[in-house]
């Protein structure tokens, strides 16, 4: 039996005039997953975030957020945390104030404030003004205003910009815990990196289309793995090259290496086949595809 | 909608604004009440537009709210400015798409903010009237200008019916800055049309095209915080106004209601 979903988007299009925003989405995402949501800029990902979140109507299509049609908004928003955009904030009102007005208005308890606070790590500036923050105090805020209705699904785009190297641990180690308390993360980063040490699935965009959607470890298991073989001699290079494609592999070189496409079972053999050929490798790694190598491969043109 | 009107006054209660306002709202009210009394004499009038008004109208006992209703004008632009600034902020500040992630339903928000605008309004409104009041008694004293009439039930009476009909032109310029503010949202187009259509465009073309003041709102308004004139009616002044607020409310009302969030 397959997992209840948190999100699932069908044939879901927006178009502005004559530019295709989004054209005829389709993916699903299962409760409980960390999905990151990935693309170039402009390739539509804010559009898809603000019609699932009913700030924007859909040109054709639907969809549901937890298990409830997106053109009904008022039902599952209270259950729903979001940043949209960066953190949107009243300068002139503290960190405090304007989770108060956020909580107000979602008609939740304002006791958690304090707490959410501490949590970002903004507690011992809670009462200082929004315009006095940094960007990466600002983001913070703003995912504290996302945590404010203790949400089943949260929706951010773009967390941990502006945000330093341990800020960016902070918030990887906060969404992995939110997500094993059953909470759904639809992330979307520039990160991809950070993407692929948290999420277990993906949603790739390009140019408006939906070009991969499902678990991260299938796709990168759709890319070849590399073996990076330097020898010890650069004279060697073409020589070793050489030997890799007798063997069926594709090769290239580059700077002082060559890069084989091959599974590791491949290196055994590749460093054989050149100690018989008298060359001695200096290095030779396996390597997989990462997920930034496997993006750009996908959406490049 | 209960939720927004409260989140709403959280705004409207910081200090920079409200502090701001009522120092507004004593600068105006003090301007015209020190005009009215200290200018008793002088021949080139105290009231409105040159109008006289004299020692004896003031000893009168609609003479106590005098001030205060020849204030209605410009608190009414501190209004527009408010209500403009409050509404407008939302789409610059990008802070709509947090409401509305919070608030879904857009009519909610819209009258949740309009409720709590209107409070704000009734403070600005009894702040000017007690100031415009305690500096009547002070100029009057000074002027040696009789208020044995002031403390009369029909004086308390004047002052009841001023503050009325006072609140009601300062909403009516709030609600017509609310309507520029979602109509052009950012606060320096909303509030700088809305200051050279009322003060500019109106006043000098009523001013020089007679009877056309019967036609536009912000006039309107100014004659329902009289209680009406000679040449318009208290009746008309406040259906006419309140029919073009209202039916500009509804267009960007719905164009609120329908227009995407995409700032």
């Amino acid at each position: 039996m397959s997992s209840p979903l948190a999100l699932d988007v069908a044939d879901l299009s927006k178009k502005y005039g004559d530019r295709m925003a989004l054209s005829h989405a389709n993916f699903e995402v299962p409760m409980g997953s960390i999905c990151g949501f990935v693309g170039p800029n402009g390739s539509g990902k804010t559009t898809t975030i603000r019609m699932l979140l009913g700030l924007i109507t859909p040109t054709t299509g639907g969809g549901h957020v937890l298990g409830e049609s997106i053109t009904e908004p008022e039902k599952y928003l209270p259950r729903v945390g979001a940043m949209i955009e960066g953190p949107a904030f009243y300068p002139a009102l503290t960190g405090f104030q304007n989770l108060n007005v956020l909580a107000k208005i979602g008609g939740f308890s304002t006791d958690s404030i304090a707490g959410l606070l501490d949590l970002v790590g903004l507690g011992d500036r809670s009462d200082s003004k929004y315009k006095t923050y940094s960007l990466g105090m600002k983001q913070r805020l703003g995912i504290a205003a996302a945590l404010l209705p203790n949400p089943k699904l949260l929706v951010l785009d773009e967390p941990t910009n502006g945000l330093d190297p341990a800020g960016i641990h902070e918030i990887r180690t906060l969404l992995r815990k939110l997500a094993d308390a059953g909470t759904t993360v639809f992330v979307s980063s520039h990160l991809l990196s950070e993407i692929e040490m948290i999420s277990d699935h993906l949603v790739m965009l390009r140019l408006g289309k939906v070009i991969f959607a499902g678990k991260t470890i299938d796709l990168l298991a759709k890319q070849q793995p590399v073996i990076v073989a330097k020898p010890e001699n650069i004279s060697d290079l073409n020589k070793l090259a050489q030997i890799a494609t007798a063997a069926g592999h594709q090769a290239t070189i580059m700077e002082n290496t060559v890069h084989v496409t091959g599974t590791s079972d491949f290196s055994a053999k590749l460093n054989k086949a050149a100690f018989e050929a008298g060359i001695t490798l200096e290095s030779l790694t396996p390597v997989k595809a990462s997920l930034e190598e496997t993006f750009f491969e996908m959406t490049s043109e | 909608m209960w939720n927004v009107f409260r989140a709403e006054l959280t705004k409207l209660r910081r200090p920079s604004l409200s502090v701001s306002t009522l120092l507004a709202v004593t600068f105006v009210t003090s301007l015209i009440t020190s005009v009215l009394f200290l200018l008793v004499d002088s021949p080139e009038g105290n009231g409105e537009r040159g109008v006289r008004i004299s020692r004896d109208v003031l000893s009168l006992p609609t003479g106590i709210s005098l001030s205060f209703t020849n204030t209605a004008g410009l608190l009414g632009v501190v209004a527009l400015c408010v209500f403009a600034a409050q509404t407008a902020q939302e789409y610059t500040y990008g802070t709509l798409r947090n409401l509305l992630v919070r608030q879904p339903s857009r009519m909610k928000i819209l009258l949740g903010k309009l409720g709590a605008m209107k409070l704000f309004a009734i403070v600005m409104v009894t702040f000017s009237a007690i100031v415009g009041i305690a500096l009547s008694y002070l100029f009057a004293g000074v002027k040696d200008i009789s208020t044995q009439a002031w403390s009369t039930t029909d004086a308390k009476t004047a002052v009841w019916h001023s503050f009325i009909n006072v609140l009601i032109a300062t909403i009516g310029y709030g609600i017509f800055g609310m309507i520029l503010g979602l109509l052009f949202r950012s606060p320096i187009s909303a509030i700088s049309i809305g200051v050279i259509w009322n003060l500019i465009f109106e006043g000098l073309l009523s001013a020089f095209v007679k009877n056309i003041d019967r036609y536009f709102p912000g006039q309107l308004l100014s004659t329902v915080a009289q209680g009406g004139t000679d040449r318009i009616s208290y009746q008309y002044a406040l259906f006419t106004s309140y029919a073009f607020l209202l039916v500009g409310l509804a267009i960007v009302a719905f164009l609120f209601k329908k227009r995407d969030v995409a700032n």
